[in-house]
């Protein structure tokens, strides 16, 4: 039998659902708030007489809006994410219980530093635990993100050149198979950017590298564990050939979680390196956000770091929130307003406290077992793009679709039909149709084995050329089937709009050009 | 350890099928020299219990600001959090998703940012607004680079009432490329004149409304004079709840418009993370950075989201990028989402009028006091005060009264003696009546 | 035609007189995809032979046009801008970028004719 057509558009649990612009009840509001004194404004000409467009919906409403959207999303809680480079490990709720602790949560970046030594105190356990887990004798915690951090490495190493009367250092090496935030982080610091080819097995070509190397190279960004999951092996050589080149070795720290706990990454010779709160501590992506990058900087590089600097003051802390002033003498500047990114750093200290080191290296070692593991059990059928072994993520090329109409695209949306979330694919762009597998700690043998299975059957049925027309098809069965991104970017709609003949009722420009076979459906249920 | 679900057994088996011996042979690129001299210091594993004593123990050092009356401002906002706002963001499915990269299992997220897009270009006054920055400091920074690229021009000019964290970030993060950034003294007493100093090298302004002193302005006549010269102007907004009374600055015709959205998306959590807010006149779409949500429809014409206009992002244009900023702050632009649709129109007047409601009654007490006078003329939930006597220590003796008394200026105008003396005061609708008062009573005894 | 030349960024232009039309290759639209933003030079602007001249964005990618020879733009193709598909469509033909006056047209002979750019591309594709 077939999936039946329904009146209302919705198939079961999953539920259609409009714009929050079209559920308007003029009036309406869920927050009500106590009443105040009256007052007599003192806005002065700056009032407001025009409404703003908010539409208004009872709590009821809202929270049934929202329950139905977050039933369109698959999520790390729901299954299996083996999204490769981006490291979607569970998120434990402690650290979510933790956060909102009002000693945490409902402090201001501004109290008197004599009312939050708690606060300070948990940055500095932070800054210990990553101090320490990489040997690097400061950390800048206040970079947002990864490419934040990216950056407030790059500033220093820039600031430290021009400090040091080599300002005339203008380009950065970046291995071509880098992730595109390497070069724009570059152009951002103002350097030109030159990329150093990958050897056939994957990694940088230290030949290669070192003839780039001459005095108007500032610094060499590379990726360890890289993009295609492998170690860089010479990593000690090509810091040493760097440092003799008179430039500075960053080391994207993307894929630490592979490492952490097993080796200190001053010991490869790195200068700075910044580290994804969000990946290797487990605090959670949030659907694109907030991260933390805090970057670990050498000795050479730390009088640079920017603002604001948690320091041990007697039995307490302080804080330098000015550069140029005390201990900041000598930093850049700031890049981030307030004390960088509190609350992730709270979820990162509860799972590195629940963890312990001991957990962090048996954490490595798990995600690089699973890793291995698919890639040992899916080389039945798929062709791995490089020898292993290989770090936390396994990279498979397209060859096995060689001579099939099945694409590295149609494989990933037919596994959203087996209930899996796609790898990454195309990524990274040294290798031919690339499908980017990173499985982490999280996952169990048995979710492993089940992954296997269905990768393997979709592998078959690629090439038994008998299903060209499901993969082309697929997604069947999620909350919507491939989106036209064509339409999208051709013709932007980025906003809701009121319907101009609409007169101001609910029923959006938006909503008008869309729900094309449920329109009729609908009205005929209403 | 409890996160992690390998057993010794399953990890032989799957060493078998690897056809390695160990886990430590999986690591054997990693050079033998490193592996023997790493050593960590650091503790074992610590039961959920454990962790949360040491770290509900440290929590405890702070005076948090549900302890006593709290009135600070500055950039960073108290306000009440609906507990339903709170429940929804931990909805695993939100929180644990990665960006909507597949959009065919991500329509939640994507739904939800293209309304918050829209949320946030209507109360802006503008025609678009991204999908969100790290936050408004950095918005800001974004909005002088965005400027210089629309202009083709190397120089912008900072008003000295801009938020003094906005301030240097925007000249940290240009110095680096080369463009000029002029930052005029701060300016508590709102006398400062731009547009006498528009040049026709500028390619923005930057003005912030209500100002960091607090002053409200009609910056209209300024917009029309940057625009005469060519430039831009960019307006930040650090307490996004004014513009539920207050002329949007779309209105007065700003150019760009940056936000701090944390004031509606939830906890102050010490400063981070907020959420930046990026709005701007459609024809600058492609020069505008950071990710953007778009509508579109699937396979069977239904309506749906994606990602789009990507190829402004640094993962194809790399060292062309308009930006390098890879994630936004994805849940709490979901936060602020969520509130704004609870408030409603209604609410979200009602909200700002409070807010204004509670910061005059609280005026109108302060500037009775000795010695005490208000700044500026009109304002939102915050103004300065100039004090009779320094206002650091003053701050100081109200904490010990477990008062939370405002943000003293001297902590970012250090060298500015001139404004030792000068206090940023803010009242919400978290305020009573009664916080006001005890805040009076106390400055009388410690003035 | 005789008349067409190639750069080993694919674009090609077509000579009439002093004038000449530039476009990108079928085989650039084909690598690209969907075509969904173009940006065409305004006239008046004076470009050099490999410099910038044009964007061209689809879905997956974003590229510049470079002009292959120096000289003056006289026209950008204004209707490109509203209708990008016409990229796709007709590369070689509606779909032109922009229309330059030749500063020197001794460069002309730096580019590659028809048969050579066939072989050309014949190459990238291995």
């Amino acid at each position: 039998m077939s999936i039946p057509t329904t009146a209302s558009g919705n198939r079961g649990l999953q539920l259609e659902q409009k714009l929050i612009f079209e559920q308007d009840t003029a009036g309406m509001t869920a927050v009500d708030l106590p009443t105040v004194p009256k007052v007599t404004s003192r806005l002065g000409d700056m009032e407001n007489k025009q409404a703003v467009g908010l539409p208004g919906l009872s709590e009821p409403d809202v929270v049934r809006h929202y329950t139905r959207l977050s039933q369109k999303n698959y999520s790390i809680d729901s299954g299996f994410y083996p999204l490769g480079s981006c490291t979607m490990k569970h998120n434990p709720r402690l650290n979510e219980k933790m956060a909102r602790l009002p000693g945490f949560a409902d402090i201001h970046p501004f109290q008197p530093l004599s009312t939050v030594q708690g606060a300070l105190e948990l940055i500095d356990t932070c800054a210990h635990w990553l101090k320490t887990l990489t040997g690097m004798s400061a950390v800048a915690m206040s970079p947002a993100a990864g490419a934040h951090g990216e950056l407030c490495g790059l500033m220093c190493i820039k600031s430290a050149h021009e400090a040091n009367g080599q300002g005339h250092r203008k380009i950065v090496l970046v291995p071509e198979s880098a992730h595109g935030t390497n070069p724009a982080t570059a152009a951002l610091c103002g350097y030109a950017v030159e990329a150093i080819p990958a050897n056939a097995e994957g990694r940088v070509d230290v030949a290669a590298l070192k003839q780039h190397l001459r005095p108007e190279i500032a610094a060499v960004m590379i990726t360890n564990p890289n993009t295609c999951g492998l170690f860089e092996r010479d990593c000690i050589a090509i810091a040493e050939a760097v440092h003799a080149a008179g430039a500075y070795f960053y080391m994207d720290g993307a894929n630490y979680n592979a490492i952490v706990a097993r080796l200190r990454i001053a010991d490869l010779g790195v200068d700075a390196m910044h580290i994804n709160l969000h990946k290797t501590f487990s605090t959670p992506h949030g659907g694109g956000g907030p991260g933390a990058g805090p970057t670990v900087l050498s000795e050479k590089l730390a009088p640079f770091a920017p603002v604001p600097m948690v320091i041990k003051a007697g039995k307490g802390f302080d804080a330098e929130e000015i550069a140029g002033h005390g201990a900041a003498k000598q930093s850049y500047g700031r890049m981030k307003g307030y004390h960088g990114q509190f609350g992730v750093f709270v979820r990162a200290v509860s799972y590195m406290m629940a963890m312990g080191v001991d957990g962090l290296r048996q954490a490595s070692g798990d995600a690089v077992l699973n890793a291995n593991y698919l890639l040992a059990r899916l080389s039945e059928e798929m062709t791995p793009a490089f020898e292993g072994p290989c770090m936390h993520e396994a990279v498979f090329d397209d060859r096995f679709l060689r001579g099939t109409n099945v694409t590295t695209l149609d494989i990933a949306k037919a596994l959203i039909d087996e209930g899996v979330h796609p790898p990454t694919m195309y990524f990274p762009l040294v290798v031919h149709g690339a499908l980017l597998m990173e499985p982490t700690e999280t996952e169990s043998k048995a979710t492993l084995d089940q992954f296997i299975v269905s990768m393997l059957h979709l592998a078959r049925k690629a090439k038994s050329g008998t299903a060209d027309a499901e993969f082309k098809a697929a997604p069947l069965l999620a909350p919507r089937r491939r989106l036209d991104e064509t339409k999208a970017a051709r013709k932007p709609i980025l906003r809701w709009l009121p319907d101009p003949a609409d007169n101001g009722q609910s029923n959006g420009q938006s909503s008008g050009q869309s729900n094309g076979q449920n329109k009729g459906a609908q009205q005929a249920a209403e | 350890m409890r996160y992690l679900p390998l057993n010794d057994t399953q990890r032989k088996e799957m060493l078998g099928a690897i056809g390695a011996a160990s886990v430590d042979e999986l690591f054997r690129d990693l050079p033998k020299a490193a592996l023997a001299t790493a050593r960590f210091d650091l503790p074992k594993t610590a039961s959920e219990i454990e962790v949360e004593r040491t770290l509900s123990a440290m929590a405890g050092k702070n005076l948090n600001c549900g302890q006593g009356p709290s009135f600070l401002g500055a950039g960073n906002y108290r306000h009440h959090t609906p507990a339903s706002m709170d429940y929804i963001i931990q909805r695993g499915e939100f929180l644990t998703a990665y960006t909507p990269y597949q959009p065919e299992i991500s329509q939640g997220t994507l739904q939800a940012i293209f309304e918050f897009q829209t949320q946030v270009s209507l109360i802006t006054g503008m025609e678009i607004a991204n999908a969100s920055m790290y936050d408004g400091a950095t918005a800001c920074a974004e909005a002088v680079a965005m400027a210089a690229r629309v202009t083709k021009r190397n120089a912008a000019l900072v008003s000295g009432n801009v938020h003094p964290h906005y301030r240097d970030v925007t000249e940290t993060t240009m110095k680096f490329l080369d463009v000029k950034v002029d930052c005029l003294a701060p300016d508590p007493y709102g006398m400062e004149d731009l547009i006498g100093r528009i040049t026709p090298e500028l390619a923005c302004v930057v003005v912030q409304t209500p100002g960091f002193f607090g002053h409200l302005k009609n910056y209209a006549a300024l917009a029309e004079a940057c625009h005469k010269a060519g430039a831009l102007l960019v307006v930040a907004v650090t307490e996004p709840v004014s513009l539920g009374l207050v002329t949007p600055p779309g209105h007065i015709g700003a150019d760009i418009v940056v936000g701090e959205g944390q004031s509606l998306a939830g906890p102050m959590s010490f400063g981070g993370p907020g959420v930046g807010l990026f709005a701007t006149r459609e024809k600058y779409l492609r020069q505008m950075p950071g990710r953007l949500c778009g509508e579109t429809t699937d396979e069977d014409g239904r309506r749906g989201w994606v990602l789009t206009l990507s190829t402004r992002e640094q993962h194809i244009r790399r060292e062309k990028a308009t930006s390098n900023i890879c994630t936004n702050s994805g849940l709490i632009a979901l936060a602020f989402s969520i509130h704004m649709t609870l408030l409603g129109e209604k609410g979200f007047t009602s909200l700002a009028q409070s807010n204004h409601a509670m910061a005059v009654t609280l005026a109108e007490k302060i500037e009775k006091l000795p010695g005490v006078k208000l700044l500026p003329s009109a304002f939102f939930n915050e103004f300065a005060v100039m004090l009779p006597k320094p206002a650091a220590p003053v701050v100081e003796e109200l904490a010990k009264r477990k008062i939370l008394g405002g943000v003293p200026a001297s902590r970012f105008y250090p060298t500015y003696p001139e404004l030792a003396n000068l206090l940023l005061l803010t009242a919400t609708e978290t305020n009573t009546t009664g916080d006001i008062d005890a805040l009076v009573a106390a400055l009388k005894e410690v003035l | 035609m005789s008349d067409m030349r190639f750069t080993k960024d694919h674009e090609w232009i077509k000579i009439e007189g002093k004038i000449g039309t530039v476009g990108i290759t079928q085989f650039a639209q084909g690598q690209l995809g969907d075509i969904v933003f173009v940006e065409v030079p305004a006239a008046g602007k004076q470009v050099k032979a490999g410099g910038e001249a044009a964007v061209v964005e689809s879905v997956k990618a974003a590229s510049e046009v470079y002009s292959p020879v120096s000289g003056t733009v006289k026209e950008g193709n204004a209707g490109l801008p509203d209708a990008p598909e016409t990229v796709n469509s007709d590369p070689e033909g509606a779909g032109w970028f922009f229309k330059i006056e030749l500063a020197d047209p001794k460069e002309l002979d730096q580019l590659m004719d028809k048969a050579a750019y066939e072989k050309f591309v014949a190459e990238q594709n291995h």
